[in-house]
């Protein structure tokens, strides 16, 4: 012991120190059982987030009991089950989006798929909507409605339609779609997202059965109804076009004539 | 029955009223099915299953499964008359959801008995040595048919299946409102359990799993157990 320490003094040169610093290396290993036992702990984790609004704000269309048991029992069930399955899971360091993406798996999923997209869809859902909602859009985000579906009520319809046409669990979007370079009403199944589809969604509707049972027992037209007039929230449909944009022209490109 | 004989009695009148229509299909009649009664009232299975949900179960989700399975039907009996291909394939999925659903649920209310009058008494006789042979033991069975009913995402049904050719007896589920037949063509149902979200989420809400655990109590074995010897006979 005192040998070495006589070391440190009179010779503190590269040598010495890499020594010393091997020689706590080698300790630190041992006190910790080896090196692999400090990865092991590293794991992906999704937190539930929360609605924008009081969950009493969308009565009467959406009643608190309502909004209570879908966000607080369903998504967070769906949010404790994806952090339980990502514990084992090799799939680390993906956003929420790039997951769904990732365990899609180009139409084969993998187990995580059906969580991960389930706590994205209630996560969009929630922000689709907003007390006082409804009514037409202004701006910008009208009038491509308008060059796309024809008018406002075409869009509306196409939207109840879709919803009426959709047997069984599932969702409704209005999506831009990517290649065609517009927006489009599409249903998906069960937790199916667009998102797998490389599309820009813009609003979604929840038509599985739990998200309108206590309020509308078997009436889904009537939930859908209320949907599109008193709850969509046109405030963060502009938002999300505006960000869709950066991603899709969706102006007439400037050919310019020689 | 009233309610029967007024169905075909409306068949009748529209289908001499409708002779100057142009569709042939009027004429002919088209064979329609009918929401069939069920032999308990709807509180009856009460406290596993509350009389609320058997009341819209019955009378608004199976009803409209009738309504618009016979809508497909004459649909479809104009779309074959017209020799168009093209409708007649489309139609295939709405009579699919709503033939099937109609068939699942007559097949729903034959499986639920009131416990007064034996609703949930375990399986005697052949169908009872089948399920030990096949499953070790009923608790396996009910544990396994719970399992696949909790891990079913979105809509569908749990099946307790009799393989014709095979005679063997497995858990089947199939998804939305397909019929058991869409999971082999020699599958007989003994005993289906519905586990769509209309069937359970008034009374148990979210907790699938204490719907699964309860809804044993009133499941009628009798007429599984009948069902398995006549298929076998």
């Amino acid at each position: 012991m005192a040998a070495s320490v006589l070391h440190l003094r009179l010779l503190p040169s590269p040598p010495a120190g890499v020594k010393l610093q091997q020689r706590q290396l080698r300790s630190r290993i041992q006190r910790q059982g080896g090196l692999s036992r400090r990865f092991l702990k590293v794991v992906s984790y999704y937190g539930l987030t929360t609605p924008p609004y009081k969950l009493d704000a969308l009565e009467p269309y959406m009643s608190k009991r309502t909004v209570e048991l879908h966000w607080g029992k369903h998504h967070q069930d769906y949010v404790d089950g994806l952090n339980k399955q990502l514990a084992t899971s090799p799939l680390y360091g993906y956003t929420l989006e790039d997951l769904i993406k990732e365990a899609y798996n180009n139409g084969n999923p993998l187990p995580e798929y059906n969580n991960a997209a389930q706590v994205w869809n209630h996560h969009f859902f929630w922000e689709s909507m907003q007390p006082d909602g409804g009514g037409l859009p202004e701006g910008g985000v009208l009038q491509q409605i308008e060059k796309d579906f024809g008018s406002f009520t075409n869009f509306r319809e196409e939207f109840i339609r879709s919803s009426l046409q959709l047997l069984g669990s599932g969702w409704v979007w209005l999506v831009l779609k990517r290649n065609e370079r517009k927006l489009s009403v599409v249903h998906t199944r069960n937790a199916i997202s667009p998102l797998a589809f490389g599309d820009i969604p813009i609003i979604s509707l929840d038509l599985w059965e739990h998200a309108y049972y206590l309020d509308y027992k078997d009436d889904r037209l009537t939930y859908v109804t209320n949907f599109m007039d008193h709850l969509i929230s046109w405030h963060t449909v502009t938002l999300r076009m505006m960000r869709a944009e950066s991603f899709v022209n969706l102006g007439e490109p400037n050919i310019p004539v020689a | 029955m009233a309610l029967r004989t007024l169905a075909s009695k409306k068949a009748l009148s529209f289908a001499l009223g409708g002779a100057a229509r142009p569709l042939a299909a009027s004429a002919r009649g088209v064979t329609t099915v009918t929401l069939p009664d069920l032999s308990y009232d709807f509180g009856a299975l009460e406290p596993a299953i509350s009389g609320e949900i058997m009341r819209l179960h019955h009378q608004k989700h199976h009803a409209t499964y009738v309504a618009n399975y016979n809508k497909a039907l004459e649909q479809l009996d104009a779309a074959v008359a017209k020799r168009d291909a093209s409708a007649v394939v489309q139609l295939q999925g709405a009579i699919k959801f709503n033939g099937g659903g109609h068939v699942n649920h007559s097949i729903f209310w034959k499986n639920l008995k009131p416990i007064s009058e034996g609703g949930g008494e375990s399986p005697h006789g052949k169908l009872g040595w089948a399920i030990d042979e096949d499953f070790g033991s009923f608790e396996a069975l009910v544990k396994k048919m719970n399992a696949e009913g909790a891990a079913l995402q979105g809509s569908g049904w749990v099946w307790l299946a009799l393989d014709k050719e095979a005679k063997k007896l497995s858990v089947e589920t199939t998804a939305n409102q397909d019929p058991l037949v869409t999971k082999g063509a020699s599958l007989v149902p003994l005993l289906g359990i519905d586990v769509w979200e209309h069937a359970y989420y008034l009374q148990y809400k979210n907790v699938r799993p204490d719907y699964l655990n309860n809804i044993w109590k009133v499941i009628n074995w009798k007429y599984a157990g009948e069902v398995y010897e006549n298929v076998l006979a």
